[in-house]
């Protein structure tokens, strides 16, 4: 089968902070409506690879690219590379004086000068396929963790972007929000988008990734297809780290 | 029933030389908070960067004015200066320098608090959206800011409202002053006039830092 495009090529990148060393050498080609998603215990540098991709932090080394185009945060055309990659954040960051439609068209019609009348209508679209459309006119504040956190992933949405990236997007929710944001991002992969997730959720990494890296120490550790990475794991460290999320039985 | 001496309002044009006090307390007041807030925005700027030298300075400037009485301050450029320079300062300059001293410092320690009270990730959040610097803060870290600073310094003007009453201490005949020469010129025909004409006074300070503050509290609860 002819491989999908190259989308997004991470080459031998490096990232400390004060002498300490987050990735040591991390390489990851990403082609395109892949949905790969990156495990790791925390502290591994699972968050801080996806903002070096989006040029929020810079590299010490390596080379990062989006369909050839280098990424570095001080170049200037990394707002044109940025429009290309949505990210959602764990604390899902929305812009707690604007409402949820003003959140989500103010990218596209300030930075992309679309016309507010198509932002809007295309934002009424995609809330309303997420769930929320009923919130448009309210603010982050009034929403409950899973809502906002699926505004957020309309927000990124909005600069139709051709890769997402989702840092643990569920950590901070409820967890009977949870299964609505995942929901919300199972459907996303379903229709073909190439994202990059971060996750503790391993059921549901089981269920939507293509492929899982496994990360640790700065370094990738193993990867492979989801049922070769939970069900076979090669590695002592990745046997380890899955049986953090089981328990013994304490019955006999 | 007691004489409460408002009467003693309507003798001649007295009624008129406590509004003109009015008027120049306000003055001093406003012309301080005109000048206070873009120094004040700018100190708090610089507050919030991380040099050590800048740090230093802003410390010990905000430490002065919060330590010192506002009074001695007063003292200090009306008198000190005259002498020490050899330079005479009008009395209502000298109250608007000394209290655009104050504001700066208090609307810079405002500032300070309310730029470093927006987390990082609204940065973030808004630079993964591809908005440029300028963009961010015109859309994003201003009007948040903006938000968290009128109420506080709204308080603030009113306080600054308030405390001229001071500058009647180096001269100034501002609305206290005034009260208390007419309260005096009538001591012999009205002796209970310092009831009725303070209590004018005060209506007099209500009706200028009411309104600032119904404005404070209509735009606190309208961006809470």
């Amino acid at each position: 089968m002819e491989r999908a495009e190259e989308l997004l090529k991470l080459e031998h990148v490096k990232k400390a902070y004060d002498g300490q060393e987050v990735l040591k050498d991390f390489s990851l080609t990403v082609h395109r409506g892949e949905v790969i998603v990156i495990v790791g215990a925390s502290g591994c540098g699972k968050s801080t690879l996806l903002r070096c991709i989006n040029g929020l932090e810079p590299i010490q080394g390596g080379r990062i690219s989006l369909q050839g185009q280098v990424i570095d945060g001080r170049a200037k055309n990394i707002a044109d590379i940025r429009q290309k990659i949505g990210m959602v954040f764990q604390s899902y960051d929305l812009f707690p004086h604007k409402t949820i439609m003003q959140n989500t068209t103010l990218a596209p019609i300030k930075v992309q000068k679309r016309i507010r009348a198509d932002a809007e209508k295309e934002a009424e679209e995609l809330l309303q396929r997420v769930g929320i459309l009923d919130k448009k006119d309210n603010y982050p504040r009034q929403l409950s963790g899973g809502q906002k956190q699926r505004a957020a992933i309309v927000r990124a949405l909005m600069m139709h972007p051709e890769i997402m990236l989702f840092d643990e997007v569920t950590a901070a929710l409820d967890p009977e929000m949870v299964r609505e944001v995942l929901d919300t991002m199972l459907e996303l992969a379903r229709s073909g988008m190439t994202m990059l997730i971060v996750t503790h959720e391993m059921s549901f990494a089981k269920a939507v990734a293509d492929r899982v890296v496994f990360l640790d120490d700065g370094v990738t550790v193993e990867e492979g297809t989801p049922e070769e990475f939970f069900e076979r794991p090669k590695t002592e460290r990745a046997k380890r780290f899955l049986h953090t999320f089981e328990f013994d039985s304490v019955k006999k | 029933m007691q004489d409460l001496g408002i009467s003693v309002l309507f003798k001649g044009i007295n009624m008129q030389r406590l509004l003109l006090g009015l008027w120049a307390a306000l003055r001093i007041s406003l012309i301080s908070v005109l000048i206070s807030i873009p120094l004040g925005i700018l100190t708090g700027i610089v507050m919030t960067l991380r040099n050590p030298v800048t740090k230093v300075l802003t410390r010990v400037y905000l430490e002065i004015v919060r330590i010192m009485p506002q009074m001695v301050l007063l003292f200090i450029v009306f008198f000190g200066v005259t002498r020490v320079f050899g330079i005479n300062l009008p009395a209502e300059l000298s109250s608007i320098i000394v209290f655009s001293f104050w504001g700066t410092a208090e609307m810079g320690d405002l500032v300070r608090g309310a730029l470093i009270s927006i987390p990082k990730h609204q940065y973030e959040s808004a630079a993964a959206l591809a908005m440029s610097k300028a963009q961010i803060y015109l859309y994003i870290i201003i009007p948040q800011t903006l938000r968290r600073l009128v109420p506080l310094s709204i308080n603030l003007i009113t306080r600054m409202i308030k405390t001229t009453s001071l500058v009647m201490m180096i001269g100034v005949v501002e609305v206290l002053k005034v009260a208390q020469q007419i309260i005096e010129a009538n001591r012999k025909t009205s002796p209970n006039a310092a009831f009725g004409i303070f209590a004018v006074v005060f209506l007099l300070y209500f009706t200028a830092c009411w309104p600032i503050s119904l404005l404070s509290r209509y735009l606190e609860k309208k961006w809470s």
